[in-house]
């Protein structure tokens, strides 16, 4: 059995899917919507996961890579548990992001887009997250770190670290 | 008329978001009279009169845009609601979804009304996880309340509103290139005409309006044309957000009338320039904007005055830089920005955004040649006013101003092997041939 075929939507996805489609007038306008159904449901949009949600929607593969590959903020095959994004953009960078890019690439001994030996980790340089007020700014998963010193950036990786040692999220 | 806070009076409150809260100061009051006692013509000639003009970056007169809709149409109209808030230096809008996100809905029942819409789209970046679902919280609760949904508080008028998340892409905060992330697409921008009012989404006229811009739709209503027009200057009116971010003692958004100088907004509100330095540098309107020097900053920040400056109001996200920045880093940082984010469809943005990172990294990292300078005003000529969408000139603006208006900071680092910083980092190095890229 190929990986695809083991991939299916919850029914709680599923019905989350259909009320999708009732709020467009065409369906592939659920695509962007749907792919975050994936992303949660499934954990990352690799291709088998990709290649689920074309055959769900009936629309093609390449249509599907295509959508998915230019956006940057899906979460891809390969990322770590805890995908660390510095801002590194114009008022982020005058307040120090490139400094926390490089404590976090001396803490946990990666590069900018590489995943710590262990998978809790993914860095990577992202732009302008909206929040330059409170630069420097980590995005990690879905939320906000804001206003980091580099003592604030070593707390948060620790913390991290003890949550997914207590098999937390 | 003092002053009055429409956005922000209670964001330090701790259920400011609540409906209960936003009914408890009148939510809902103008939207209810636009729903049951206004018609359509008149929502739409007020305002025109009170000549709100938009607050994403263009500075379009809102009425003037929603009268291009056609009247009759066998068709669906849809508004897109654009909470891209993607222009770097710009953090308003979330602001306002975050902490007052019926103020929105209202906004947006109004405009649906006068312009005859009964579905509307939020597009949300899509890293703004909790503003995104604040917003649909907010929504289920209008919806449960009557207040959206088949009879819009009290009224004959149906009005859906769907959340639509983005998925990280500055283009996307392009009009078309939303609607066509919408559509389910690669958010590549289309050619205009047609513009959305006649053709947009699915096909369909669609009205494409900011969040803060549709934000402003209640107090007009409440106050009247004539008195919001006297609120700042009467060119571009309003109450308004600015950003403030970079080298100042208190970053953070600031709502003050239109018109406020710049120069009172970063010295007083924003606690001037940090650690006691001096300015240097500052880009009024997002990173899409020309640079202003120090000696510029006594402009009033609005869309008329900052255009007479050579520059211009944008999103109102202004970036200050002390007299530690090098300015050649700040063109770097910023270029690639742009060439990072080019949906690389016009070959002048493609490559132009390309050829500008490049010509400032190689000058900051040591392998600069004085005819470079040259080489970016002519990149810049070659981009401005050419391509589908106006990245390009996006891109153009801060390039050509930066080192037009900065010109010793290129110079310095040509002449002395890289920027200050890089030098620093890679005293061996000067001139170093790590600088051909
Ligand atoms: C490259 C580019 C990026 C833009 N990004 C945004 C944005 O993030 N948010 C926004 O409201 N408008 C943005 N705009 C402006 C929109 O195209 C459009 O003018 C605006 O949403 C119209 O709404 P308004 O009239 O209420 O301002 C952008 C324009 C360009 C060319
Ligand atoms: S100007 Fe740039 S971003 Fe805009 S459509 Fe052309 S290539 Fe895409
Ligand atoms: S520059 Fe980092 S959040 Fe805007």
């Amino acid at each position: 059995m190929t990986v695809t075929e083991t991939l299916a939507f919850s029914d709680e996805a599923m019905k989350k899917y259909e009320w999708l489609l009732s709020r467009y007038p065409t369906r592939k306008a659920a695509l962007l919507p749907t792919l975050r159904i994936a992303e949660s449901e499934f954990g990352e949009l690799g291709v088998p996961q990709m290649k689920y949600v074309a055959d769900l929607m009936e629309i093609p593969p390449a249509t599907v890579f295509g959508v998915v590959t230019f956006y940057t903020h899906y979460r891809r095959a390969g990322v770590g548990k805890y995908h660390l994004q510095v801002c590194s953009t114009l008022s982020c960078a005058l307040r120090g992001s490139g400094d926390v890019v490089s404590r976090v690439t001396e803490r946990l001994g990666i590069g900018v887009g590489e995943t710590s030996e262990c998978g809790l980790f993914t860095l990577s340089k992202v732009e302008c997250l909206g929040s330059c007020d409170t630069a420097p700014v980590i995005q990690c998963n879905d939320d906000y770190h804001e206003g980091l010193s580099l003592e604030d950036v070593d707390a948060l990786i620790e913390q991290l670290r003890q949550e997914a040692g207590k098999g937390g999220a | 008329m003092s002053f009055r806070k429409i956005f922000t009076p209670y964001i330090h409150e701790d259920k400011c978001h609540s409906l209960k809260f936003y009914q408890s100061k009148g939510g809902y009051e103008q939207a209810r009279k636009a729903l049951n006692d206004w018609q359509p013509d008149d929502l739409i000639e007020t305002v025109k009169a009170a000549n709100l003009r938009g607050r994403g970056g263009a500075g379009f007169p809102t009425g003037v845009k929603w009268g291009f809709v056609p009247k009759q149409v066998d068709k669906p109209k849809y508004l897109a609601v654009n909470a891209d808030e993607s222009e770097p230096g710009t953090f308003k809008d979330r602001l306002i979804m975050e902490k007052n996100p019926h103020l929105l809905l209202e906004g947006i029942i109004i405009c649906c009304k006068a312009v005859g819409i009964h579905h509307a789209y939020i597009y949300i970046r899509g890293e703004f996880v909790f503003g995104a679902n604040r917003l649909q919280n907010a929504i289920d609760r209008a919806y449960s309340e009557g207040i959206l949904g088949e009879n819009c508080l009290g009224s004959d008028f149906k009005l859906d509103v769907t959340v639509h998340r983005g998925a990280g892409a500055y283009i996307c905060g392009e009009e078309t290139g939303m609607l066509t992330s919408i559509e389910g697409d690669r958010g590549q921008p289309k050619l205009k005409p047609p513009f959305p009012a006649v053709e947009g989404l699915f096909g369909c006229p669609t009205v494409v309006n900011n969040v803060e811009t549709l934000a402003n739709l209640p107090y007009i209503l409440e106050i009247g044309a004539e008195e919001y027009r006297k609120i700042g200057p009467e060119n571009s009116p309003g109450p308004k957000l600015f950003c403030v971010s970079g080298h100042v003692e208190k970053p953070g958004v600031f709502e003050l009338p239109m018109g406020v100088s710049l120069r009172t907004l970063i010295d007083e509100h924003a606690g001037g320039v940090w650690k006691g330095r001096k300015l240097k540098a500052v880009i009024p309107g997002g990173s899409s904007a020309h640079v202003l020097t120090a000696d510029e900053c006594d402009v009033a920040m609005d869309i008329e005055s900052l255009a007479a400056a050579g520059t211009m109001l944008g999103s109102a996200g202004v970036i200050v830089m002390d007299e530690t920045t090098c300015m050649v880093d700040a063109l770097l940082n910023i270029m690639r920005f742009y060439h990072h984010e080019s949906c690389g469809q016009c070959t002048p943005c493609r490559e132009g955004t390309g050829w500008l990172e490049k010509i400032a990294h190689r000058i900051a990292v040591g392998g600069g040649r004085i005819e470079d300078l040259d080489l970016v005003t002519e990149v810049c000529d070659r981009m401005v006013g050419k391509t589908i969408c106006a990245l390009a000139d996006a891109a153009a603006f801060p390039a050509e101003s930066i080192v037009k208006k900065f010109r010793e900071d290129f110079v310095a680092a040509i002449e002395n092997g890289g920027s200050p910083a890089w030098v620093k980092r890679h005293p061996a190095n000067t001139g170093g041939a790590a600088a051909h890229v």
